[in-house]
């Protein structure tokens, strides 16, 4: 035991140099190490915490032990444990005179504090002494503080003494003083606007080491405005051409390489310069073409230099022989073995095919093996190079390739962001009605919730309007096939929220409209809908306004609604919901229901969610009805900006109403009265749909507002019994399209809240149509000429290409135009002719059980997938089983040696590099140590100090198999 | 710019936390969670790149590099090269290696201000500062030379040694 306490001490304190900790640091790490749980990790912190809290505030602190106690608070810090007691004393520990302590206390400090934090008044001061001290090392453990501690309110107090340190003699202090400017100019621009030039100047220092660090703020502040930086094009190629010949000491040599950090660094600046500027280009031309001949492509960081040279050709003016020199590397990445090659060959790819898009035919079949790597993040990028190069010859193909990933991946951020691309590409490219309908229905299914509202709204829209054709019917055969395919996916347990809104919508809308399906059967799937677990208010509303159409669309056709006896229910339930909305809407049908005819077809009208709404500011249709109220004695209207007194009692009470609907307190001010025209319009363009949202005033017992308050009221009957024409096309669109403003609030905070729901969805959902989905795409990977058909249906290559370009070519201008022409075939279409052209295709009333012979021949999309029945196991993309193979090997570097060389390199190289590497070692193992690469340059080395870390039971390295499970429990 | 550098073993135990974006320690100990949730889902033989959008925000990536029992993660903004990353882990481990003579988990355990003195020479405020292996060293090297030769007051207590100050 005593010896066992020994070799701790001289483990902690020994051979390295006095950096070491006590031997209570390391029973506190090796304890930790030892836990076997999460709890009891935490108890042991938790102990160490106590017993810090106690020792740091004894009086007489020896420093050295003060030291150390900051050292054990950082240490509980990084391991989650809350240390701000001791805060003041890392503070404190900075006004030490002594150099180890001084800097224990800044690394401290910008450990523990952030910008903000109260105690840094307590710093600045001395920031500002130890950055006139003597000692460099003092200044550099200030610098280091700036950097992290100084906001912009403290920036003047140290500015003046950052910039003479850019004078300093020492390099490490020039450079780190360039770096703290920098930092000023990120935390705010203004404050050292006056102060550029010097980044400027230093770019000519002597040392290559703050001539390297000035160029991350120059790439900075090129990106922030290149033109005032066109002057310094020519010095940067002056040093770049410099590096690449290797003027720069060899100390800056890695892997045999010439100062590759800077190289990068100084490419990455060419490429913001002379980006659109072809005078700028042509002087990088010489020195690029220099440094793609140079470059060595068997190590790492060669590539590096490579990649960043092809992102630069691709982003300056074009250069044919640069962009051919670029092309043939980025195709040596694609062909290589490794996966960090071929990432960046994916993405040097991209670059490329912005100039030349037909760069990628050639890597087509190494574009598609990256898309089945097993490797998430490689496919994530080839996605991207995808997505990048999607035109409407290839949309279809790549569409169906996201979302049969992305119904397989679990990560709801990227789940959305690949829905969200599909949206558009389909948006954007579809050939087809057909097509782009099934593929938004595949993306609501899957991703549901995770879709932006405004995707559902567009498709909506979209079923609506059709694509901008003249066609009537190719547009009802639209709806028809929608409404078909919605019945069908009904059927499916939990729908996200969000596809069941459009659902409703749609047949709402036009789920009798061609006569198909009777009104009973569609609402009957409507209560349904309502019935599921899930179903959140926003669906409900939905639901029932769709309910309400088509019984409106059925009085309208003189036929009689009998009620469903779930509907009414439904009915009777909502009309005592908590929801107002849902309320209004369920006392809205019941008084539909007792309307006649002529006065539902007015208040619906059919198929008329298109028409825009005119909004009659002025009320003029109301001045009759104004006029005889006023001649029978009624007080006449004072605009409420004209009243005092009585018009703030009204708006109190509005307000207050508004207050108790969103149950919060008001600490601010009341508002002011709004002026009247404000005040009353909104109950007459959208009254009910927002009544959450927007205070409606309780004025019907006010006199003067009674103009006013009958206007809420627009069953209809009592308007149309008084003759007045009100214009309701208007409040029909309010119908047409229930939730455009209603969702906008409630709907989109629903579905953030439902997201943990749509995943759970997502694994029970359609695993029938998904899995046909899989079979069919999963074919074609696993033979090669499948693959390269798949190659060509993506890149346009010669296999199925005119049989593509057929379809694609009449359709193409079809997608493209689509969103131009839309609103203006939709203005144009009046309700008359709309009306007439859907009166014919409603048949006699006893046609309504049997199917439509027309509607037979509509190709149904789900019904086309049935054939293809027969899961598919999908490979999952993350294995867990393979891992950690490197456990047993305690030495850092033998993994890092063996990651590090390429296997084909000569023998001759690598001994160059390793002793280079050590020749500051005195140990005579070198020699023999380089081939065996394995263990380590130094064997006898490592198992020494693995037999010292075995003796005292700290090896974190497998023998011990307690050790380190702590944080898995 | 570099956001972040963490080291962690792969039981996902953080062994080096340096954020140059001010993060409260219960952040800190979220996102080390949520990158080595990352991390241990990755099998072997894959790219050393991950799209870490999902952890740190837009637009940043992390490179990780897998060796022995410690896993070294570089956070960062569009603005950096992947591979040179790679390569500046690299320079790190090298730098540590040379210090402490063939570095083992436990050396940075136990020596984690020394890590932290090595990688303030090499990244500093979020830029990479030196790239050179052999520099970072000697700095090291002088600034423990130095630290050493003012230490041999500090074993007094600060009362005793500035009353002889004085």
């Amino acid at each position: 035991m005593e010896q066992l306490k020994t070799i701790g001490r001289e483990l902690a304190i020994g051979s390295h140099g006095g950096w070491g900790q006590s031997k209570e640091f390391l029973d506190l790490v090796k304890s930790i190490g030892e836990a076997r749980s999460k709890a009891e990790e935490d108890r042991i912190i938790l102990r160490e915490v106590e017993s810090l809290r106690r020792r740091i505030a004894e009086p007489d602190v020896p420093r050295r032990k003060m030291k150390e106690y900051i050292i054990r608070l950082v240490y509980a810090e990084m391991l989650g444990h809350d240390a701000s007691f001791g805060y003041i004393h890392a503070v404190k520990m900075t006004h030490d005179d002594a150099l180890p302590l001084k800097r224990t206390g800044y690394l401290a400090v910008t450990l523990f504090l952030s910008e903000d934090h109260d105690l840094i008044i307590l710093i600045v001061n001395t920031i500002q002494k130890d950055l006139r001290s003597d000692n460099y090392l003092v200044v550099c453990a200030a610098l280091a503080a700036v950097c992290k501690l100084i906001n912009e309110e403290t920036i003047p107090a140290v500015l003046p003494q950052v910039v003479d340190l850019l004078a300093h003699p020492k390099e490490a202090v020039r450079k780190k003083a360039v770096m703290a400017l920098h930092r000023f100019y990120q935390r705010s621009p203004a404050s050292v606007s006056h102060l550029v030039s010097n980044f400027r100047k230093r770019l000519c220092d002597n040392d290559p080491g703050v001539m390297g660090a000035t160029l991350c703020p120059l790439f900075d502040l090129i990106c922030a405005d290149v033109n005032s930086y066109k002057d310094l094009v020519i010095s940067f190629v002056g040093i770049l051409k410099q590096v690449a010949e290797r003027r720069l000491p060899k100390t800056y040599d890695y892997h045999q390489m010439a100062a590759p950090f800077i190289q990068i660094k100084l490419l990455k600046i060419l490429a913001l310069l002379g980006s659109g500027d072809k005078q700028a280009s042509g002087h990088m031309y010489n020195v690029l073409g220099d440094i793609f001949r140079k470059c060595e492509q068997s190590s790492n960081i060669g590539n590096a230099v490579l990649y960043e040279s092809i992102c630069c050709v691709s982003s300056i003016h074009p250069n044919a022989k640069l962009l051919e020199a670029a092309a043939e590397a980025t195709s040596k990445f694609l062909k290589s073995d490794s996966h960090n090659l071929k990432y960046m060959g994916v993405d040097a790819l991209g670059r490329l095919i912005r100039i030349n898009p037909d760069i990628a035919e050639e890597h087509q079949l190494a574009v598609i093996d990256c898309l089945e790597d097993p490797d998430d993040t490689l496919k994530r990028k080839t996605f991207e190079l995808l997505y990048k190069m999607t035109k409407s010859t290839n949309v279809e193909v790549i569409v169906g390739r996201m979302i049969e990933y992305m119904i397989n991946i679990s990560d709801n951020h990227y789940k959305t962001e690949i829905a969200s691309r599909c949206v558009e590409l389909a948006e954007q490219f579809a050939p087809t009605n057909e097509w782009f309908i099934q593929t938004m229905n595949k993306v609501f299914e899957h991703a549901g919730d995770l879709v932006n509202v405004r995707v559902a709204h567009n498709l909506m829209r979209l079923i609506a309007e059709g694509f901008g054709e003249d066609d009537e019917g190719a547009e009802s055969k639209l709806r028809s096939s929608a409404v078909d395919s919605y019945l069908r996916i009904l059927g499916e347990p939990k729908l996200p929220s969000l596809f069941l809104q459009v659902i409703c919508w749609v047949l709402g809308e036009y789920g009798t409209a061609d006569g198909k399906y009777p009104a009973a059967y569609i609402i009957g799937k409507l209560c349904d809908v309502t019935e599921a677990l899930l179903c959140d208010d926003t669906v409900k509303a939905y639901a029932i306004s769709a309910i309400l159409k088509i019984c409106a669309f059925e009085i309208a056709e003189g036929r009689k609604v009998e009620m469903l006896p779930e509907c009414q229910s439904l009915i009777d339930e909502l009309s005592t919901s908590h929801s107002t909305d849902l309320q209004q809407r369920a006392y809205e049908l019941q008084a539909l229901l007792c309307l006649e005819s002529q006065a539902v077809e007015s208040v619906m009208p059919l198929d008329a969610s298109c028409e825009d709404i005119e909004i009659d500011k002025n009320l003029t249709f109301l001045k009759d009805f104004v006029q005889q109220s006023i001649e029978n004695g009624a007080t006449p209207y004072i605009p409420e900006s004209e009243r005092s007194g009585m018009s703030n009692v009204s708006n109190f009470k509005s307000q207050y109403q508004h207050e108790a609907s969103s149950h919060m307190l008001r600490f601010e001010a009341y508002e002011l009265p709004r002026p009247s025209p404000a005040h009353v319009i909104p109950h007459v363009s959208v009254p009910t749909p927002i009544a959450d949202l927007f205070p409606v005033p309780e004025t019907t017992c006010n006199s003067e507002t009674s103009q006013a308050s009958k206007l809420p009221s627009v069953a209809g009957a009592s308007s149309a019994a008084h003759g007045i024409k009100l214009h309701l096309d208007g409040v029909q669109r309010r119908w047409g399209r229930p939730t455009y403003s209603s969702s906008s609030g409630p709907s989109s905070t629903t579905s953030t809240e439902k997201t943990t729901n749509g995943v759970t969805h997502i694994d029970g959902v359609g695993s029938q149509s998904r899995d046909k989905l899989n079979e069919s795409r999963r074919q074609q990977p696993e033979v090669s000429a499948e693959k390269q058909k798949l190659a060509a249906s993506l890149f346009g290559g010669s296999a199925g290409k005119t049989e593509k370009k057929a379809t694609s070519t009449q359709r193409a201008p079809k997608g493209n135009t689509r969103n131009a022409e839309r609103p203006g075939a939709a203005r144009s279409r009046s309700p008359e002719t709309s009306k007439e052209k859907a009166a014919p295709s409603v048949p006699d009333l006893l046609d309504l059980g049997e199917p439509n012979p027309t509607s037979t021949t509509i190709v149904d999309p789900f019904k086309q997938l049935e054939g293809l029945v027969g899961p598919a196991p999908m490979p999952s993309p993350l294995d867990n089983s393979v891992k950690t193979s490197g456990f047993e090997t305690p030495d850092l570097m033998a993994a890092a040696y063996t990651d590090l060389l390429p296997s084909g390199s000569s023998s001759g190289s690598l001994s160059s590099t390793t002793t280079d590497m050590y020749s500051v070692d005195k140990t005579s193992n070198t020699a023999t140590s380089v081939p065996s690469i394995k263990k380590g340059p130094f064997p006898q080395d490592s198992l020494r100090k693995d037999a010292r870390a075995r003796q005292l039971g700290v090896t974190p390295t497998g023998n011990n198999p307690n050790l380190f499970k702590d944080l898995l429990g | 710019m570099i956001r972040a550098v963490i080291v962690m073993n792969t039981q996902g135990k953080p062994r080096l936390l340096k954020f140059y974006e001010f993060q409260p320690p219960e952040k800190q100990h979220e996102l080390t969670r949520s990158v080595f949730a990352v991390l241990s889902g990755r099998p072997d033989n894959v790219s050393n790149f991950v799209e870490a959008d999902a952890i740190f925000g837009p637009g940043t990536r992390l490179v990780y590099k897998h060796l022995a029992t410690l896993y070294f993660v570089f956070v960062f903004d569009s603005c950096e090269n992947e591979l040179a990353m790679l390569d500046l882990i690299q320079v790190l481990v090298e730098t540590l290696d040379r210090c402490f003579k063939n570095v083992c988990e436990l050396d940075i355990v136990f020596n984690f201000n020394k890590m932290h003195t090595i990688l303030d020479e090499i990244i500093f405020g979020g830029q990479v500062l030196e790239t050179s292996s052999e520099r970072v060293l000697k700095a090291v090297e002088e600034i423990s030379r130095l630290e050493k030769s003012s230490s041999s007051v500090s074993f007094v207590p600060k009362s005793v040694s500035g009353r002889f100050g004085r």
